[in-house]
Formats: structure tokens, sequence, C-alpha cells
């Protein structure tokens, strides 16, 4: 019969733990780089959020686009700074006008206008016109969804766990939402609502990513009640160690294949979330677990369970349900 | 582990069964599927306006003006009211500023205030100030305000009157099935699947089509001096010799409301005209104005344009005339068909649009089948060679996963989106982690020295927190996404949020009761993991 290759060996020994220090600096970095890069140089808001006109034309005759020629065309109208710009194909170009001075009815004519200069002839594959309020109102939605979640996520784990899970929970999801943020507002990345959306699929990747190790390390806690809590977590970390590459490069492989075949609309979401992926999986082992370390957890001292004595003659009924309430950690 | 009774197995069995039939309809083209019995599901997933080409249009009502309109309506009236009675009652700083209508009441002869003037004033305020809040003080001192629970009722059924007129006029241009639906307090949405270009449809929408039919002041035209009771109005119609403005009666000689049909029709043959008829009480107005006016113009005012002044030829007494304005076939037609459906209450503005081509969705869906098929391939492979015959098992859970997911979104009426799309791509991705973790976890019990069954049976059991615990928290993130997202957002989380059960059921229950069987079937001294 076929035996299954083994990604990651049996029995890993790997001292996660050894370096959590200098990766939690790492981690401090990007988090205070990522807010001061959001303060100075801000986020490029695509039109969901800063308002205005977005729309994708195709050339007639599906000919290479002249955006020279488009450009005086579209500059002879007098609606702001028109950004041009090609897309996926050299035939298909995305048209950019920000928000105009006379508000919503404005906006509206400068589509009516942009659809005269250049004529019947192109065709017009998408048009969207957002006014200045709904952008505003997009954006306070937005920033709400998004700490709404982390809060729940955060109370959720508090309940399930103990309160210092629950903040350490809330911090890793921080760190992986604001340097997702700082990757945008780096490489100047339009900032849109399916960013949103993909920052807060980050988030849920991510927590369920830290659930899974803290589910563990709960359990060893339980197991082995007077190891230090560093070795407990190496040896968490490590049983858990091929679940998490598997399953991390599983959801990889699904986004990378929304990355590369998903199409150019798709674009910006699909590398937001390889790039949570990524984040979410580090954030887990280097930044919501360590940090247990210095949460002084509440353990209860006493007989420690031995791990592999008989456990092949011991009943399961035996073994420490993790279903029940747990014992190793008391509520204050 | 071994034990499944026959009723679990049953309702496992039963749900996988339903899923395959409400997901089957997507996969039959609609003409085969038209020819099965009624009892079938035939409901498809409803494709959203990006997957399937559309105009998405928001509106915002403007209902302050209609409520400024209103006031200014309500002091007219009283000061009509006022002037009318007998012997008439004077009165001094009419205001509707701040949302308040106030005014005072005085003796017109002295300029002071007359206890007997301000009684009775009273009906004549209580008549014209239905439905607000009325105070009369002694000094003859009036002030009217709606309360806010009134206001509130105002809007609401100003939009609701929007909404009724919009509904009309869409149906009128003939595009299918369109959505309109009240958004917030003073929101309409508008979704036009399949409607390429919305300019017609806008332009149809947004017009105000305010119609009134009122006289022309010839004598104020010749002096050039407008009356108290007049307003100047710009023409439309440069065709005619008219001047380009109009000295125009405020007074209403008959308003669009009484307007029973209006038709495109020509006149002489070839110039495009509005034919209109008058319902019983319009067409009576309009016969006495005519009679009285013979050799005057009347003014047809359109949203405060006059479109055309005729002159009064003979008296009109049957209740039907004809528009000739600057008209083409397609303006004259437009116009008809604003008149039929009746004007809008209130101003009405887009605020946010999102039209994509029907090609474009076409491409997204392409894009995004792609994206899954390759997705699925690179992983059921995966799992093929990570877990062999249990990876069979799990790839088997992931197909029916799919499955699942195409039938509770046909089942809830959902809308799939593009970024659906990717939800589902994602739901896989991690669809399989549940089977990694009980996987995963088997072996450290085999490791430990189980035997298959019991290490099979610890891994599901200690699996399964772990799961319920990763997958709560993943549904938090999900609802308030659902909670905040618009369109496509709201069918990207509704997608993951499905994708989160179904995938919880298949790769617990499915793969579990294929592994029971598996191990009765075999009874293996060692797994083959």
């Amino acid at each position: 019969m076929y035996k299954p290759i083994r990604l990651v060996p049996a029995n890993t020994r790997i001292d996660f733990m050894r370096w959590h220090k200098p990766l939690l600096l790492v981690s401090i970095v990007l988090v205070v780089g990522s807010l001061v890069l959001l303060f100075t140089k801000g986020l490029n808001y695509g039109i969901d959020f800063a308002g205005g006109v977005l729309m994708e034309v195709q050339t007639p005759q599906n000919a290479p686009a002249d955006l020279g020629e488009m450009r005086s065309k579209l500059d002879a109208l007098h609606i702001g700074e028109v950004t041009l710009q090609t897309f996926g194909a050299p035939n298909d170009v995305l048209i950019r006008v920000p928000q105009q001075a006379s508000g919503d009815k404005g906006t509206q004519e400068a589509v009516a206008r942009i659809k005269d200069a250049l004529g019947d002839q192109w065709q017009y594959r998408r048009t969207e016109t957002v006014g200045p309020k709904v952008g505003e109102e997009l954006k306070w939605g937005a920033l709400k969804a998004s700490i709404l979640a982390m809060l729940g996520i955060m109370g959720y784990v508090w309940f399930r766990y103990e309160w210092q899970f629950g903040i350490n929970a809330l911090l890793a999801l921080f760190h992986d939402t604001v340097t997702t943020a700082g990757l945008f507002a780096l490489t100047g990345l339009e900032f849109n609502l399916t960013t949103v959306a993909a920052i807060l699929t980050i988030a849920g990747y991510s927590v369920n990513d830290t659930v899974v190790i803290y589910d563990r390390i709960r359990y060893d806690m339980r197991r082995y009640k007077s190891m230090p809590l560093r070795e407990l977590i190496n040896t968490s970390l490590n049983s858990t160690l091929s679940r998490t590459t598997i399953t991390s490069g599983l959801t990889l492989l699904s986004v990378l294949a929304l990355l590369l075949f998903g199409g150019e609309a798709i674009h910006g979401f699909a590398l937001a979330m390889t790039w949570g992926i990524v984040i979410g999986t580090y954030s887990t082992i280097y930044v919501a677990t360590p940090l247990l370390l210095y949460m002084h957890l509440h353990r209860v001292r006493g007989k420690e369970t031995p791990p592999k004595d008989g456990a092949a003659k011991e009943k399961p009924a035996k073994e420490p349900a993790p279903k029940s309430q747990p014992s190793a950690v008391v509520r204050r | 582990m071994l034990q499944f009774s026959k009723l679990k197995i049953g309702v496992i069995l039963g749900i996988i069964l339903l899923g395959c039939l409400f997901s089957a309809p997507n996969l039959i083209p609609q003409a085969s599927l038209d020819k099965l019995p009624s009892w079938v599901p035939k409901t498809v997933i409803n494709l959203g306006l990006d997957l399937q080409g559309g105009s998405h249009l928001l509106y915002e009502v403007d209902t302050d003006s209609f409520v400024k309109e209103r006031l200014a309506t309500v002091l007219d009236d009283i000061r009509d009211k006022l002037r009318h009675a007998t012997p008439p009652i004077g009165y001094q700083n009419p205001s509707t500023a701040g949302g308040v209508v106030s005014l005072r009441v005085i003796d017109s002869s002295t300029q002071n205030a007359d206890p007997k003037m301000t009684e009775a004033a009273r009906p004549l305020l209580q008549q014209a100030t239905n439905g607000m809040d009325l105070t009369i003080a002694d000094d003859g001192q009036v002030t009217a305000r709606y309360s806010d629970q009134a206001l509130q009722q105002l809007r609401i059924q100003v939009v609701a009157q929007a909404i009724d007129v919009i509904r009309k006029r869409v149906d009128e241009t003939g595009t299918k099935e369109p959505t309109i639906i009240r958004e917030g307090e003073d929101r309409i949405v508008i979704q036009l699947p399949g409607v390429k270009d919305p300019q017609h449809i806008k332009d149809i929408i947004g017009r105000t089509a305010k119609m009134t039919f009122r006289m022309v002041d010839e004598a104020a035209m010749v002096s050039g001096q407008p009356a108290p009771t007049d307003e100047v109005l710009d023409v439309v119609d440069t065709r005619s010799n008219t001047p380009q403005k109009l000295i125009v009666q405020k007074r209403v000689t008959v308003a669009g409301e009484n307007l029973t049909d209006a038709q495109q029709s020509f006149e002489n043959g070839s110039q495009p005209v509005v034919a209109f008829k008058f319902d019983g009480i319009g067409a009576k107005k309009f016969g006495d104005a005519t009679v009285q006016n013979v050799g005057k113009r009347f003014a047809i005012v359109l949203d405060g344009k006059v479109i055309s002044a005729p002159v009064i030829k003979d008296a009109i007494l049957g209740g039907s005339g004809i528009i000739s304005g600057n008209f083409t076939v397609q303006s004259a037609a437009d116009l008809a068909l604003l008149l039929r459906a009746g004007a809008l209450p209130a101003n009405l503005t887009v605020i946010e649009e999102r039209t994509v081509g029907a090609d474009l969705g076409a491409d997204s869906i392409a894009a995004g089948k792609l994206a899954c098929e390759i997705a699925i391939v690179a992983i059921v492979v995966a799992m093929l060679f990570l877990y062999g015959l249990f990876g069979v098992f799990a790839d088997i859970a992931l197909v029916l996963n799919a499955v699942l997911i195409l039938g509770a979104l046909s089942l809830l009426g959902a809308t799939l989106t593009f970024p659906g799309i990717a939800g589902m791509i994602l739901t896989l991705g991690m669809a399989v982690d549940a089977n990694v973790l009980i996987l995963e976890r088997v072996r450290e019990e085999m490791r430990n020295g189980r035997s298959p069954v019991t290490a099979m049976e610890a891994g599901y059991r200690e699996a399964q927190a772990t799961i319920i615990d990763a997958n709560a928290t993943h549904c938090i993130a999900t609802v308030f996404l659902f909670e905040f997202g618009s369109g496509p957002i709201k069918g990207f989380a509704i997608t993951l949020l499905i994708g989160v059960v179904t995938s919880f059921f298949t790769s617990v229950y499915v793969t579990r009761l294929m592994t029971s069987v598996w191990l009765r079937r075999t009874r293996p001294k060692l797994l083959p993991l």
C-alpha cells in the first residue's frame, strides 16, 4: 500500500523560542514602521474611499491604446487630474478621475463627458462612480468593521481560553492587519473595499492559525504540569509544525492560483491574501505565542501526566479531554 | 469511531443528496431545465452584477428640500387663506426659517395684534397646518412645526413615493428584472441586470418631471414688469418665436397629476409631439381656463422650464391635447413616459454607480473558474501525496464541499460575486485544514503506540474541539465583513460563511463515515499514514 510522504519529520525539536526576542523586535519595527508609513505617506485610496470615477475601457478594434492621445483628449475636459493606466492588456485602459468639486452631479457629468470625448467606438467595460459622502461612509464602515471584528475575535478567545490568550490574539491580529496596511502604504497599491475584505479575511485566517496552536498549548499545559512554559511552547509548536506547514502551504497554493489565474481585477485582493497567509502564520509562532511567556500564565502545579508511558494500554477515557473546563488555568 | 447509527448515516447521506440535488440545476442548461417536472429544484445561483453585467445605482432622495418646499406651500396656503378671509386678516413677518412656519397675525388697519383677528384666524390656521404642531400666542405670533416623528413619517412617505415612481419609469423602459429597494433612511438602490449603459435610464430616473399648465401673464409681458403672483421662467423651445423668457403666473391652472395618459405622436405627419389626456377634473379646469383666455398663451412648464407656450385659439373642452416643443422622437417618447409615470416628489442624486459590461463579467467568471479548478487540482494532488488513502477521503469531502456550497447558495438564493468566487477558492484551501488537523493528530497517536481504531478515534475527538474553535473565530470575522460590506463584499462573506459550515460537515462527518466503513471492512493492523 502507498506510504504517504512526510513533509515534516515526526519528532522535530526545533527551539522556536530561541529566536523569539530578536523576532519580536522585528515585529515591533514592522508595526511601528507601518504606522509611520500610514500616518506620513498614507494609503493610496481607490475610488471606493476617495470617491471619483473609475472606468475600464477598451480601444476600438482592440488596437493598442495610445495613452498620449487619450490624455490630451481627456485633459481638454478639465475634470481634474486624469490618470490612465493599461490594465492587463495593451488595449485595456483604466481611467481614473478624482472627485469633482461640484459634487455628485459633477461626477456624473464627468462620466458623460468622457464618453462623449472618446466616442461610441470604445467599449466601456466598467464604470464606477462614488460620491464624497458614500466614500467617507465606506471608509468609516470599513474601519468600524475591522475594529469590531478584532474585538469580537478577542472576546471569543478570551471566553474560550483566558484573558492572556485573548490579548495576545488581539495583538497578533493588530500586527497582521497593520503590517498588511503598511505594505499597501509602502507599495502605493490601491486600497479599496476588496482590500479591506482581504484584511478581514486575513484576520480570520490568522486567528484560525493562532487558535490551533493555543489549543495545543492549553492541552500540553494540562499534560505537562511542571514543564517550564518556554519548553512547553516549543513542544506544542513542534507537534503542530507538520499541520502548520501543510495547511498554510495548501491555503497559499489556492491563493496563488487566484493570484496567477484570477485575472487583473482580483489581483490586489489575491496579493493581500498571499501576504496575509505568510504573515498570519509567522505571527502565530512569533507574536501570539511568545508573548504568552510574558503574561504570567497561571498554572496549576501537580503531578505530571506522563506523555508516552503506556499510552497504548491506557483507555482513551483517562486522557484529559479538551472539551472539559480548562483545569490548568485558574480563573481569577 | 466505528459505530455510526443508521439515523446518523441517513442524515449525512441525506444532506449530501440534497446538496447534489440543489446544486445540479447550475450544471444543466436552462433549456433542458425548463423541460423537467416542476418538483425538481430549478433555482440556479444568482450571479452578481459584477459577473453577469449590469448596473448598480445608489440614489439619495433630497428629503430636506422636500420638507422645505412643503413648509413654503403651507405658508403660501396660510397667506392665501388669511387674505381671502372676510374681512381679510392681516399678518407680518412670514417666514419658514429653521424648519418653522411663523408669522404674526395683526389687524391690517392698525398694524397691531388684535385678539378678534387672532380668533378669526385660528380655524384657518388649523386647517392649513394640519399634521403640524401649531401654537398661537396672545400677541398674535403663530408658529407651526413638524414633530420629529411627523418629519420622519414624511421622509418615509417621500422615499416610498419616489420608489413607486421610479419603478413605473424603469418598467416603462422595458428593463428586465430590476431591483428597486430602499436603503437606510433616504436612499434607494436600483439594480439593473444586463444594462450596459445606464445613461438613458439615469436620465429618465433623475428627472423630477413635475409638469404644470399655467397662464402666461400677457399684461406683464407687455409692460415687462412681473406681478408678485408671477414668475419669470426660461423657455426651452427656442424654435418658436417666443422670447427666451416668459412671465408666467405662479398659480397652476392644471397640474400634471390630472394627466391620465401621454403618448408620443406626430404632428403634421413628421414633427414628434406628446399627446396627452386629462382626467375629469383636469379636463374641466383646462376647459374653463381655455374658454376664458382665448387669444392668450398658456405655458406648459416642466421642472421650472417652459417647454411650449401655444396661443389658445379655441376653447379646448375634450380634455386632450398635444405638447409640441423642440422634440426628437426619443425625447418626446421620454417625456410621454415621464408624464405617464408621474412626477417624483423630491430630487434624486446618483451618489454611487457601478456598471459592469457583460463581457467583463464573462471574463471574470472564466478567470474565477480557472483559478478554482487549478486550486482544486493542486489541493487534491497534494492531499493524495501527503495522506494517501485518507487523502482520497479528504479529497472526496473537498469535492462534496464544493457541491454543498453551490447547493446552499442556490437554495438560499444568495448572490455569487467575483470576490465570492475568491471566497470559495479560499474556503477550499482552508477546508482541508480540518482533515490535516485530524490526520496529524492520528499520526501522533499512532506514534504513541495506539491501535488504528483508537488512534482514529482519538484523532477525531481531540481535533474536533480545535476545529470548532478555529471555525468559530473565523466566522466572527466573516460576520462583521457581511455586516459592513456592500454588494460584492457581502457575496464574499456569505460564501465564506457557508463554506465554513459545509466544510465542517464534510471534513469531519463525511470523512469520518468513510474512514469508519473502511476500518470495519479491512480491520487493518497498521494505518497507511
